[in-house]
């Protein structure tokens, strides 16, 4: 909980003293809540925060092989469950894009500037399964 | 004598129904949860999964396993891009069933299907396909891996049965369960979603209030849909093909 809150304020002093370029990500959106998402209210992740700051993709590139291939969905590395963990809501208690600026994806691909490609097809918010 | 209070008898009989409620819904919805687990093993070739279209069952007019179809997996939120005809939009919408009406024509009877990927044991579109992107899952169900597909079309040009459609702009909204965008080819995936998460039926299953669509294991003999293949007399779309389709159509 500490270390979040730590990377939490660590993004709001990023964000204050960089000039930051959206790459991608959905414009005019209102941000999230602090302490919205499901994850905030957890102490870790499915792996030590250390780790997956350095090793996210890695897993999730993995998890996606063989869920579009073997169809295995019960892992902790699906993007799915990245996502409905991760979303924050805002004051309306709406999800916002984990790829709106300065949310959680977008908050540190913005400033390491690494451009990511899950959200040309995936969605950036939880959404209703459809059945 | 003690006046009632007609009030607080209806609020209390109000309450005791909302409780009531309250106990049987926890129960419907612990047991929804147990039935829809996540897949955690590789899926195995011990099943085949396939359809079974009663065509004589089939409505002219109705499109209701279409519309489901296009509910379940997203494709009712795509939007016309800006600046295309509505006669272009219309011809490049992907579709993932099509509604199909063929004539005999020597006797002029008319048959109302429903037409979508036929899910081969020999599929076309996967020999063509140049970066594996194509492929037919062990299961039986082939489909479209996006992380590698480069948009080539080779597939689409392949598949007898126009089963696949193109993603040609970019992809506003989306859903967590059918994942899409611009430069992808797609198609009909016999809602592979709900295969991993261990539902028994298909959104257009689901839709057809006529029966036309039996979804289920072509593998196990005590299936609904094996039981139906052995009973009735049943086609493959261009068998001449001998592609060994999955979906099978009766009445035709």
């Amino acid at each position: 909980m500490l270390k979040l809150a730590n990377l939490g304020i660590l993004l709001v002093l990023m964000s204050l003293s960089f000039v930051v370029t959206s790459a991608s990500g959905p414009k005019d959106v209102e941000p999230s809540v602090e302490g919205s998402a499901k994850a905030d209210k957890l102490d870790v992740c499915v792996a030590p925060t250390p780790f997956m700051r350095r090793n996210h993709f890695e897993l999730i590139k993995h998890q996606r092989d063989i869920t579009v291939h073997q169809g295995i969905r019960l892992t902790d590395d699906s993007l799915a469950g990245c996502i409905d963990c991760h979303a924050g809501k805002d004051t309306h208690g709406h999800f916002v894009p984990v790829n709106a600026k300065g949310e959680f994806c977008a908050g540190c691909h913005e400033y390491t500037g690494v451009t990511f490609d899950c959200f040309t097809c995936h969605a950036a918010k939880p959404t209703k399964t459809g059945s | 004598m003690q006046k009632v209070d007609q009030k607080r008898r209806d609020f209390v009989s109000v309450a005791a129904k909302a409780t009531a409620a309250t106990v049987v819904a926890p129960g419907v919805f612990l047991q929804s949860v147990a039935q829809a687990a996540p897949r955690a093993e590789p899926v195995t070739d011990d099943v085949r999964y396939g359809l079974l279209i009663d065509t004589t069952k089939c409505a002219d007019g109705c499109n209701d396993c279409v519309a489901a179809c296009d509910q379940e997996n997203g494709i009712d939120q795509l939007l016309k891009p800006e600046g295309a005809s509505d006669a272009l939009w219309e011809q490049q919408k992907p579709r993932w069933i099509r509604k199909v009406k063929v004539q005999d024509n020597l006797t002029g009877k008319q048959t109302d299907m429903p037409v979508m990927c036929q899910h081969c044991e020999h599929p076309p579109c996967v020999d063509v396909c140049p970066t594996g992107a194509s492929f037919r899952r062990e299961d039986g169900i082939v489909m479209v891996d996006r992380h590698t597909c480069i948009g080539c079309r080779y597939c689409m040009m392949a598949c007898p049965y126009k089963a696949r459609s193109f993603i040609h702009e970019n992809v506003q909204s989306k859903t967590t369960v059918a994942p899409r965008g611009k430069g992808c080819v797609e198609s009909c995936n016999l809602c592979v979603h709900r295969r991993d998460n261990g539902e028994k039926s298909t959104a257009c299953q689901d839709a057809c209030s006529e029966g036309a669509i039996l979804f289920g294991d072509l593998k196990d003999p005590d299936s609904k849909i094996s039981m139906a293949l052995a009973e009735k007399s049943t086609v493959q779309l261009r068998a001449d093909l001998k592609l060994n389709t999955g979906v099978r159509y009766s009445g035709i």
